[in-house]
């Protein structure tokens, strides 16, 4: 047991030392009945690295790699190009196996990283301030329903049918307790009307764009038509990339804005961990979720960061707090900073440009294919296209030729028949050219 | 003075020591570090990626205006930046971290390998089912560990960590409720609990009734009992409890809550006290959320991510959130919407996007697979016996409120040695970084005076734990002796003095902004 460092001599003695007769003397407040034996567990013995690496490698065999295919899939997770700097960085003991700053004088390195990272995700977002993450972008949206709520101490939060459906079920299952749900209709590649359900018991308007079709949204009319009514506009941005290109949910009247932050620094994982950005407007601090770094000096007058305005937290606050978090994404928010330091202004609306330049040119290229239709005018690097037949089995019949072509929009909109043909598609800097050509020869084969 | 053949100097000459005040202002090592904002300039990026013309953008007039105003750098200057940083931080790698239901071990590199395999780290959440079977089988295997373990027939994996676990057990008791057709208010919750579990209460729309601690450092269960009525939901407790002490009631008060139709919610932060030993099935445990990062080993990385899976009893399983993984024969099928559940299943909603902490998993069932059942039996018995060798080696000098039992995985004291030496809890902790440790956790749980939570886990080896003892009793010493100026002043060997909370909080400054430059007179 390579893990554990106390010999049999050493258990010896230190157990001589609490004066117990053996190790169960210690659990005596335990009930004996309660006690079972080795024997009650069908599980494995220990085993060496070699023998657990061998297993979960020939587990990973039998997944099918986004990089060891032409690869289109988003849809709220998003294949993007990770420097090596960011995982090697971000594995340094100091940051892997520390804890939350709750010591700052040991902690500057975590502490001052997140400050960046909130300087970050203001910008990007065009808010004033942000915090120091959430789990991801679904909770975010959550969390940031649940602000409005207490914000304005109305119940209702209108849902946008654009929304990605993950993240309404998300907030349908916290908000629901709080207050009512509206889901405004899905209407793909179209504005939807929003504006006219906003109601003096709206709470807030929760808009994404890009949406989860890809359709670059107009939030400045909702901003307006919400505030009109005393309501407030949460927006959501499941491709952070997108703002390197589009103007910032901040310049156009969001009061919150909940952000996956995934594509920068956060490979695909499957689905977790990944990272929620939440920025607000400064008068909105204290009603904040999550935590958050601040600027202050030491006893010497040095600058130094703490973690501040704790009496919102759960640790402090608990059947008060704003939110439960506790464990957050901070591993996770390094590799965003880390990233976003590496690309830099110039880098990242260079990346934006390559992203949208990507996705241009592969649209145009399927929307001349016969029977196939552009469904978004407008997109960043997603678009959705309307195909002759069910989506679904067309991207299965693709994966078997080692395609990963794209999210059937029927997988997130299971019940609704009216997207059973329509495929939302990806296209990030990751995808070659060749990459392109293969999946359209595919697609005519199969269509 | 000796000199090499060259005339260099080979030895130091003795020079009285002087506090040097150097031109740089860092000191060897130890580099001061700007923000990252005030590095770099213009037009400089560290990653290469080609221009493109974008000859017809499909934008809808939203094209960004203005500039966002990230600062340029080279990839060598962002390295430097964050190994910087990084020389700022204890970690578990570099010391003891004795944090008291933080639970900081040791976390195998092979944990992050394993997690980064192309197969685990980069497979998309929503490709095809039939072309992520292996991660879906990894998924299946760490529900198996987590159920056997836990001696519970079915768990949800979405959690994103322990109080989103938490969350999700007290959504699956309103769902059970509700399908019950009662509207239960009250959650019933010790004053030892973590901050979370009355947060998680009322997020959840429940009223939080605290129930006192005995002078024992254990729940009071007559008075627990007492409050039991038709309108009480469930109990939360924590076990072992947060004074470090098993609850040794505690399947009669699970069976008190089951009989006035409650329910029985264990918060499992300290189950790595107990894993391979005691299964909280058996004590009439109806949910119980696993922290995969403390228990499992996934790392804590400054603060997360973690995952919360919630193991469930068979009266609460129908009502596990999306999505479920199901077996159709040799194929793995996860359900993500009720339009496909199979029969039985009435799911609350959804905790988040997607399924859940892969990377998080596939540390866990590597950590799992490493100990086995056995070594993670004998990890959970080393953790109580150091908590214990650490008690019992330190008792005479720092008061223990429950000092007289043993303890579980963790050792309280509290502040009653400090009484009349001017040295408080927070004093004595900053003076622990002085002595190369991070300090224990301070001031929690709260039903001790000033206390001092000490959590040693499995990972040290009886060497660090005698010099971790030899320090804490010069320490306490010291303390008794009123030798102040070392406490109040402390931290001196750190990177930052202590630092002005109440600055911070009270003018809040949460993000770098340009300054202004001063307008040219007219």
């Amino acid at each position: 047991m390579r893990y554990l460092p106390l010999t049999p001599d050493d258990r010896a003695s230190m157990l001589a030392k609490t004066g117990a007769r053996d190790i169960d003397a210690l659990f005596r407040d335990v009930p004996k009945s309660a006690v079972v034996a080795r024997s009650a567990f069908d599980l494995p013995d220990t085993q060496g690295e070699l023998a657990v690496e061998r297993t979960l490698s020939c587990m990973a065999s039998r997944n099918m790699a986004g990089g060891s295919v032409p690869f289109f899939c988003g849809a709220g997770a998003y294949k993007h190009h990770v420097p090596a700097a960011v995982d090697h960085l971000i594995q340094r003991s100091e940051f892997l196996t520390s804890y939350t700053p709750y010591q700052p004088e040991i902690a500057q390195g975590t502490l001052q990283y997140l400050f960046e990272f909130q300087t970050q995700v203001a910008l990007l977002t065009g808010m004033e301030v942000a915090n120091a993450s959430l789990y991801d972008g679904s909770t975010a949206t959550a969390e940031a329903v649940l602000m409005a709520q207490r914000l304005t101490r109305r119940p209702k939060a209108i849902l946008s049918g654009g929304l990605h459906p993950h993240y309404a079920e998300t907030v349908e299952t916290l908000a629901a307790l709080s207050g009512g749900v509206v889901r405004a209709p899905t209407a793909p590649g179209k504005a939807e009307d929003i504006a006219s359900l906003i109601d003096r018991q709206t709470a807030c308007v929760v808009v994404q764009s890009p949406d989860a079709f890809g359709l670059i949204r107009d939030l400045k009319p909702i901003a307006e038509a919400a505030h009109a009514k005393g309501a407030l506009l949460i927006a959501v941005v499941t491709e952070v990339v997108s703002l390197g290109l589009i103007e910032p949910p901040g310049h156009q009247g969001a009061d919150i804005v909940a952000a996956e932050g995934q594509s920068i620094g956060v490979g695909l994982n499957f689905g977790g961990p990944y990272v929620g950005l939440f920025a607000t407007r400064e008068k909105f601090i204290r009603q904040m979720p999550g935590r958050l770094s601040g600027e202050t000096v030491d006893a010497n007058g040095k600058r130094g960061f703490v973690l501040t305005l704790s009496t919102r937290e759960q640790h402090i606050r608990r059947e008060k707090a704003t939110s439960n978090i506790c464990t957050n994404s901070g591993l996770c928010c390094l590799a965003f900073t880390i990233h976003l330091s590496l690309l830099g202004e110039e880098g990242f609306v260079r990346l934006a440009r390559a992203n949208h330049g990507r996705a241009c040119a592969l649209a145009d290229r399927l929307s001349r294919m016969k029977d196939v239709e552009l469904v978004t005018p407008s997109f960043f690097n997603e678009f959705t296209l309307r195909l002759p037949k069910p989506a679904a089995s067309v991207v299965d019949a693709l994966a078997d030729r080692h395609i990963l072509a794209g999210v059937p929009a029927a997988r997130l909109w299971p019940g609704d028949r009216d997207v059973r043909d329509l495929l939302i598609v990806a296209a990030t800097e990751t995808v070659s050219d060749e990459d392109c050509d293969v999946f359209v020869k595919a697609l005519a084969e199969v269509l | 003075m000796p000199m090499n053949a060259q005339g260099r100097p080979s030895a130091a000459a003795a020079v009285e020591r002087v506090d040097l005040a150097t031109i740089s202002g860092d000191r060897g090592l130890d580099h001061e570090e700007p923000l990252i904002f005030e590095l770099g300039r213009e037009g400089v990026t560290g990653v290469d990626i080609p221009e493109v013309q974008l000859s017809a953008a499909r934008l809808d007039g939203q094209r960004r205006c203005a500039p966002i105003g990230l600062p340029g750098l080279s990839e060598p200057e962002v390295v430097r930046h964050y190994v910087r940083l990084s020389r700022m931080n204890y970690a578990i790698d570099a010391g003891l971290y004795p944090l008291g239901s933080c639970t900081m071990k040791h976390n195998p590199r092979l944990n992050e390998k394993m997690a980064r395999l192309s197969g685990f780290g980069d497979i998309h959440p929503l490709q095809p089912q039939q072309t992520v079977q292996g991660a879906l089988a990894l998924i299946s295997e760490l529900m198996r560990w987590l159920t056997t373990l836990t001696g519970m027939p079915a768990v949800a994996m979405s959690p994103k960590a322990g109080a989103h676990g938490e969350l999700c057990g007290l959504l699956t008791i309103r769902a059970a409720l509700d399908a019950r057709g009662e509207n239960r208010t009250r959650i019933l919750v010790p004053s030892s609990a973590h901050g979370t579990n009355p947060a998680t209460a009322a997020l959840a729309g429940f009223t939080v009734d605290e129930v006192p601690a005995t002078d024992d450092g254990h729940v009071d269960a007559d008075a627990l009992e007492a409050k039991l009525d038709a309108d009480v939901a469930a109990i939360m407790l924590t076990n072992p409890n947060t004074c470090g002490l098993f609850e040794p009631r505690i399947k009669e008060l699970a069976d008190a809550a089951h009989k006035i139709g409650g329910y029985f919610y264990c918060d499992g932060a300290n189950f790595n006290a107990i894993a391979g030993r005691v299964r909280p099935g058996d004590l009439g445990v109806d949910a119980m959320h696993i922290n995969l990062h403390k228990t499992f080993s996934t790392p804590h990385g400054g603060g997360g991510p973690g995952a919360g899976p919630v193991v469930l009893s068979a009266a609460l399983a129908a009502y596990a959130p999306l999505p479920l993984l199901m077996h159709d024969g040799e194929r793995l099928r996860l359900v993500e919407e009720r339009g496909a559940l199979p029969a039985g299943a009435k799911p609350f909603g959804r905790m988040c996007a997607f399924h859940g902490q892969m990377g998080m998993f596939v540390g866990a069932i590597s950590y799992m697979l490493s100990h086995g059942a056995d070594g993670i039996r004998q990890a959970s018995e080393d953790a109580v016996l150091s908590a214990n060798y650490i008690l019992a080696s330190l008792k005479d000098v720092v008061s223990a409120p429950f000092g007289d039992g043993p303890c579980m995985h963790e050792a309280l004291f509290d502040d009653s040695f400090l009484q009349g030496s001017g040295v408080t809890t927070l004093d004595f902790a900053k003076a622990m970084i002085d002595e190369g440790y991070h300090p224990m956790t301070m001031y929690f749980p709260l039903v001790v005076h000033g206390a001092m939570l000490i959590e040693p886990t499995e990972s040290e080896s009886k060497e660090s734990l005698d010099r971790f003892i030899h320090v804490m009793r010069g320490l306490a010493e010291e303390a008794k002796a009123a030798k102040r100026e070392r406490f109040e002043g402390a931290p001196y060997y750190a990177p930052r003095r202590r630092l002005d909370e109440t600055l911070a909080a009270r003018k809040p400054v949460l993000r770098w902004r340009r300054r202004e430059l001063p307008q040219a007179a007219e």
